[in-house]
């Protein structure tokens, strides 16, 4: 387990979750990514743009974290092209017909003990994870 | 306008968090997610670690009558726990589990100009519009924040 690193993990975590108490402090809005995606992309009425300044932070923070660290976190992608588009069909399709992802869920809704994220953060940890091992097993990894 | 500077601020903490927990790494992601490999627990420090923090503030913020920023809060109002919930999370399950990538880090990845995140979230793009138009033929529409359903219906 020398991969782990609970140090890091712990603070990226705490900035994760100031981010989230941020925006429902002072916009009132859940920091969950996937219904802030759509929402940018179906909703643009004038008081929607805060969406898009939320997913430019995002879309910004490698290169602000590259600024202050001069590191460019590089990102390696082992599945295969098929694997990647199937994977984010489902995910894309799955994040809308359960109404939210790990942060929508996983980080907010369970903050506010809200019983539809628990179910859903079971559910969706619980099918990840049997696909990520039988996925690892199945091609010997 | 202050929203707005909120919204890019959180964005860009939001991703920064992501970055330094390594949550934006997949194979990161699928160190936990796999059982079977050589097992990292580091997504369980980043989730308790996250969930701390925004349930102490949480608490601060619905004690709130209303937002600093705004005069009320948008929080989904849908209650059921029902099969679309649940129907889901399973496929979004399956898909995270496939390569190891949620919304959130895979468009924190997009600057890397990597094309396989760029086809991931493309196809993610897709299958959301995918779930809206076959939602939408049935029940005429669904508010995308709140799970409340639109005007339209």
């Amino acid at each position: 387990m020398e991969t782990f690193t609970p140090l890091s993990a712990a603070i990226g975590g705490a900035l994760i979750g100031a981010s989230a108490v941020l925006l429902m402090a002072f916009n009132g809005r859940i920091a969950g990514v996937s219904g802030i995606v759509w929402g940018a992309i179906s909703r643009w009425q004038s008081n929607g743009a805060w969406r898009w300044f939320f997913l430019l932070g995002l879309l910004a923070a490698p290169l602000a974290v590259r600024g202050v660290t001069g590191a460019a976190p590089a990102v390696e992608v082992n599945a295969g092209w098929w694997l990647v588009v199937i994977a984010g069909l489902l995910v894309g399709y799955g994040v809308r017909m359960g109404s939210g992802c790990t942060s929508g869920h996983g980080v907010c809704g369970l903050s506010k003990f809200s019983r539809r994220s628990l179910t859903a953060t079971l559910v969706f940890v619980a099918t990840a994870v049997a696909t990520a091992t039988s996925g690892g097993a199945i091609s010997g990894g | 306008m202050g929203r707005i500077l909120v919204a890019l601020f959180s964005g860009l903490a939001f991703g920064i968090g992501l970055i330094v927990s390594q949550m934006a790494d997949p194979n990161k992601v699928v160190g936990f997610l796999d059982l079977l490999g050589s097992w990292d627990p580091s997504l369980v420090v980043v989730m308790a670690s996250a969930l701390l923090v925004t349930t102490a503030g949480y608490r601060y913020a619905f004690s709130r009558s209303q937002p600093i920023l705004d005069t009320e809060r948008h929080t989904p109002s849908a209650t059921q726990i029902d099969r679309r919930l649940i129907g889901g999370a399973t496929l979004f399950g399956l898909g995270w589990g496939l390569v190891g990538y949620c919304p959130g880090p895979a468009i924190v990845s997009l600057a890397t100009g990597n094309p396989k995140v760029i086809a991931f979230v493309a196809a993610m793009l897709a299958g959301m519009a995918l779930y809206e138009a076959s939602a939408n033929r049935q029940t005429g529409g669904r508010d995308p924040e709140t799970s409340r359903p639109t005007a339209a219906t």
